[in-house]
């Protein structure tokens, strides 16, 4: 089972690896990753997506907790909640795929942007699902490189 | 207080938290320091290698309660230190590190004896920090002694750059510490409490489980008066030996892969286990599925990372032991039930487990004049009236003091539970003797490991620090051969020590007093003179034991604590 976990801790150097290194030494497994600052500069948000069933997740979640840099860890896919993922493509473009390249990449709301002769770069964003979905379309027509991050998701706000 | 040199205010923060005593060995990184400490009140007992520094904080820390402290210089220093600060680790145990690093505008630049030491202690240690700032030096300090003795505790380590050491900084007066993303929790919740009463009030067949957690959280007392109240068995794990008394009727002795048949039987046969400060270990719970499998568990632990880790809790109490105990206590005198009558109904429980310690008590074959270990633990155990400090090596030595010493108070047995090292015993018995100078303090060892670290006699000898060593020596690594003999057919395959030093002769090369002893008839004498040379010199006793004895009961395994090889 998948979850995503949100999880706020000191913006200091070698926190992240903490982070990581508990995952590795005690064998959890980390499907994506992604760490930025907040809105408070003294710390970060790293929302992290990982599989296993209630009982590893909640060893998880403690085990976060346990890092003393770590202030708060939350399973947002507990509830309701939005994530998006970014890839950037290199597409081949020439002549005859050109066309094709750009009503697939309008399907998707996405957007070219770099051009050369021969490839465009677009940039797609979306949950794992749709950024999945574009490659798989693209993929005929010729990827020459990809760059994707991992899950950033936020909890939706309660409807009351 | 104004400015005063780095190295100064790392003397004033130990000195602001109590430290008497601290174990190191100097290096290029730490020379600043060592100099200031020439002239303060804190004692500096220089080791012969950096782990037994480390190990001898650690024994400090076990017998006092207090924080250990141990100072190690860069790179090798810190590296030497790491497998002691990972047996603080494994067992909770209140420490901090101070490690020499490189000056900060070399680190990272492969400077001499530079180690990222931050790095390789992350998984080893509770917290670690890495000062790169003057102005964080104080503080760092301060936090890393909190987060040391609080909660669960642990060993953290601090790094400290040259520079940072050699320069001025503002001391600044200590104020209480908060720390936003660090409160363990003490006080327990109390519908947990309330529910966990209930549970015992109900129970037929109860089994208190106590770990090292009670020792540290010197609960012992509270610990006691639940089980005599209410007539409960008690049975330990290796760590929470001590936290009730070893001699009393309820005492089931250890449980586990070399617990006694009778703890292991009532755990199996239980209907309610109450687990305080105890992690569920594999080597306590053999295989999972078959363990306690009649019993609802309530499970006291301040660290909620070790409820429902190992094994399914019903009832979780997250809180130190003995705000838990008593809480529960208290709840229970409350309750207006007859507590005596409650205890009453659990007679028939106490007869069983009576019954299968008359058919199955710790025993061991007499084997006339050779040398049986267990025949050594009891006359120790007889001859020091229970009340020594014992710490151990690791192996067939340390189940054997385990076992067959009667411990009756917490903090008489230093041992390396959970990391089981090998050569923990001689630096932990000289720190345990540097707390306690009055206190009589025994490593039992074997010869295997007492080689680990036994360089460490010329720092016993240096300090006037005397300890008695006894060597079960049956010239092999006796644990691994044991497993070898029972599941490898018999292929002692790098089990036997062909070459064993004289220890009688190095004992006196270190300026020790060296017995030997190889007659079932000498080991009384033997014993009673080595207590009466330690008051003046550490002695080396050499027991030449029957070679293949083995360590019973064992649960081999992977299988269920009920399946035990005996005697």
């Amino acid at each position: 089972m998948k979850h995503t976990l949100s999880v706020l801790l000191q913006n200091k150097p070698g926190v992240l690896s903490r982070v990581t290194g508990l995952f590795s030494g005690r064998g959890f497994n980390i499907e994506s990753l992604s760490v930025a600052v907040t809105l408070d500069p003294s710390l970060s948000c790293l929302t992290l997506v990982t599989k296993g069933n209630d009982a590893i997740v909640e060893q998880i979640t403690k085990q976060l907790h346990k890092l003393i840099d770590v202030i708060k860890v939350t399973d947002i896919s507990e509830g309701e909640y939005v994530e998006r993922e970014m890839a950037l493509i290199r597409v081949k473009a020439e002549n005859t795929t050109r066309a094709e390249v750009l009503r697939v990449i309008d399907i998707f709301r996405g957007k070219v942007i770099d051009v050369s002769p021969k490839s465009y770069a677009v940039e797609v964003t979306g949950p794992a699902s749709k950024i999945q979905a574009v490659i798989d379309i693209l993929r005929p027509i010729g990827i020459k490189e990809i760059v994707r991050t991992g899950t950033i998701a936020m909890a939706r706000a309660p409807k009351k | 207080m104004g400015k005063i040199k780095g190295s100064e205010a790392i003397i004033q923060c130990l000195l602001e938290e109590g430290v008497k005593t601290i174990f190191g060995f100097p290096g290029g990184a730490v020379i600043d320091l060592y100099d200031d400490l020439m002239d303060s009140k804190i004692k500096h007992v220089l080791v012969r290698h950096e782990q037994g520094a480390v190990h001898a904080a650690d024994g400090l820390a076990r017998v006092t309660g207090d924080v250990g402290v141990a100072l190690l210089t860069s790179g090798p220093g810190a590296t030497n230190g790491v497998t002691a600060i990972a047996t603080a680790y494994m067992d909770s145990i209140p420490m901090v590190i101070l490690t020499g690093q490189v000056p900060t505008p070399l680190i990272g630049n492969d400077a001499f004896q530079e180690v990222d030491i931050v790095g390789i202690t992350r998984p080893c240690t509770k917290h670690n920090y890495l000062v790169s700032k003057a102005e964080d030096l104080i503080p760092t300090l301060r936090e890393a002694f909190h987060i040391a003795r609080t909660g669960r505790p642990g060993p953290v380590l601090v790094d400290l750059p040259k520079d940072v050491v050699a320069s001025m900084v503002e001391f600044v007066e200590k104020k209480p510490i908060r720390m936003q993303n660090y409160q363990p929790t003490y006080e327990p919740h109390m519908g947990q409490v309330e529910k966990a009463c209930k549970e015992i009030l109900k129970a037929k067949k109860p089994v208190l489980y106590v770990g090292g957690g009670v020792i540290l959280s010197d609960s012992n007392e509270e610990l006691t008066t639940l089980a005599k109240k209410l007539n409960i068995p008690v049975t330990m794990t290796l760590m929470g030996l001590g936290g009730f008394p070893g001699s009393d009727p309820l005492s089931m002795g250890m449980l586990g892969m070399h617990g006694s048949y009778t703890a292991n039987m009532a755990v199996a046969k239980s209907d309610l286990l109450i687990a305080v400060g105890a992690r569920f270990d594999d080597r306590v719970t053999g295989r999972i599925d078959a363990f306690a499998p009649h019993a609802k568990i309530i499970h006291i632990d301040i660290d909620p990372t070790s409820i429902s880790k190992n094994v399914t809790v019903d009832i979780p109490i997250v809180a130190d032991c003995k705000h838990a105990l008593t809480a529960i206590n208290s709840w229970l005198a409350a309750s207006g039930e007859n507590l005596e009558e409650v205890g009453a109904t659990h007679n028939q429980w106490i007869e069983t487990v009576n019954e299968w310690t008359r058919k199955h008590p710790m025993a061991y074959v007499d084997a006339g004049e050779t040398i049986k270990p267990q025949f050594v633990i009891e006359k120790l155990d007889e001859l020091t009236g229970g009340d020594a400090i014992i710490t151990t090596e690791v192996g067939q030595n340390q189940m054997w003091a385990a076992q067959f010493y009667k411990f009756n108070k917490p903090r008489r047995l230093v041992t390396s539970g959970g990391l089981g090292t090998m050569g923990y015993g001689l630096p932990a018995a000289i720190g345990a003797k540097m707390a306690f100078p009055d206190a009589i303090v025994i490593d039992v060892a074997g010869d295997g490991s007492i080689q680990m670290n036994i360089q460490e006699l010329a720092t016993s000898k240096q300090y006037e620090c005397p300890v008695i060593i006894c060597i079960l020596n049956n010239n092999y690594l006796g644990m691994v051969r044991q497993w070898q003999e029972l599941f490898y057919n018999k292929r002692y395959a790098a089990t036997v020590m062909e070459v064993t030093p004289d220890f009688v002769a190095l004992a006196e090369a270190y300026g020790a007093v060296g017995i030997r002893c190889d007659k079932t008839s000498e080991v009384e004498a033997t014993i009673k003179q080595a207590l009466e040379a330690v008051k003046k010199s550490t002695v080396v006793l050499d027991f030449r034991i029957a070679r293949e004895e083995g360590v019973f009961p064992m649960v081999p395994a992977g299988k269920a604590t009920t399946e035990m090889l005996l005697v």
